[in-house]
């Protein structure tokens, strides 16, 4: 007996997509502004952490796409090394001082998820630097893993994590991690407007307004 | 940048040298690290007390 379904607002994608736009419309997805507490430069610290992050995956494909003996001796190979270094450097130097920020703000509040993404992909990019500084092929490299080693081994990871085998630690560092990294900084913005940027702490009864 | 720009660049930033470092008991840090937080610090005392330019004109 064949079924003939017209309601097609009853397919799961259209549930999909209902639920979707009704959790983060347009408007809400890209707003046009934000409320009067964001202008601060502190709230800039975030953005800014996004902006280095791309410039670090594109320096990061495109030296992916050339190899590393074109980074290791052409001169705009080596240019695109150090930019996607210092990127990093930026990226992490951003994002701590985002991070100390939404800290002192106690960004939690309301926001459970929004913090709990942010933390693991710092830790999950900590990661991805760490075996960036393993795939440099040279004696730094190499005093890195041997160094990590150790502590790795120490607390049991070893067998599943070898930083002595530079084709593991490669691919970690150019697919796994950072797809890993992406995600959760996707998630990380998702959550942003879906809860909205954390309002400043509540005046304490009994304190003059400023 | 010519060879000889290159050199007198290092002169000012000699980085042909293993890495200075300071400690405290068992804590032990870079010099270089000690710059970075320094100037993190700095960047967010500043985030704080700069003024957000316009920020009078928003409701």
């Amino acid at each position: 007996m064949s079924r003939t379904v017209t309601d097609d607002s009853r397919m799961w994608t259209a549930r999909l997509r209902d639920r979707a736009v009704k959790a983060l419309p347009p408007e809400k997805l890209l707003p046009d502004r934000q409320p009067a507490y964001v202008a601060s430069w502190i709230y800039v610290f975030g953005v800014l952490t996004l902006s280095a992050l791309l410039v670090v995956v594109a320096s990061g494909v495109i030296l992916a796409l050339k190899g590393p003996t074109w980074w290791h001796t052409s001169g705009i190979g080596l240019f695109f090394n150090s930019l996607h270094l210092w990127s990093v450097e930026l990226f992490f130097f951003f994002m701590v001082v985002h991070l100390w920020g939404k800290f002192f703000m106690a960004a939690w509040r309301g926001r459970r998820l929004t913090w709990v993404t942010g933390v693991v992909a710092f830790v999950t990019s900590i990661g991805t630097a760490f075996t960036g500084y393993l795939s440099q092929q040279n004696f730094d490299s190499q005093w890195i893993a041997t160094q990590a080693k150790d502590g790795l081994n120490s607390v049991g990871v070893g067998a599943f994590f070898n930083v002595m085998n530079f084709g593991q630690m490669f691919i970690w560092h150019v697919l796994l991690l950072p797809a890993g990294v992406g995600v959760l900084v996707a998630l990380h913005i998702a959550m942003v407007r879906l809860r909205g940027v954390v309002p400043p702490m509540p005046r304490r009864s009994g304190q003059e307004e400023g | 940048m010519t060879l000889l720009q290159a050199r007198l660049a290092g002169v000012l930033v000699d980085l042909n040298h293993p890495g200075h470092y300071l400690h405290w008991g068992f804590i032990q840090l870079s010099v270089a690290n000690l710059v970075v937080i320094v100037l993190m610090v700095l960047l967010f005392v500043a985030a704080l007390v700069l003024p957000f330019p316009g920020r009078r004109n928003r409701s």
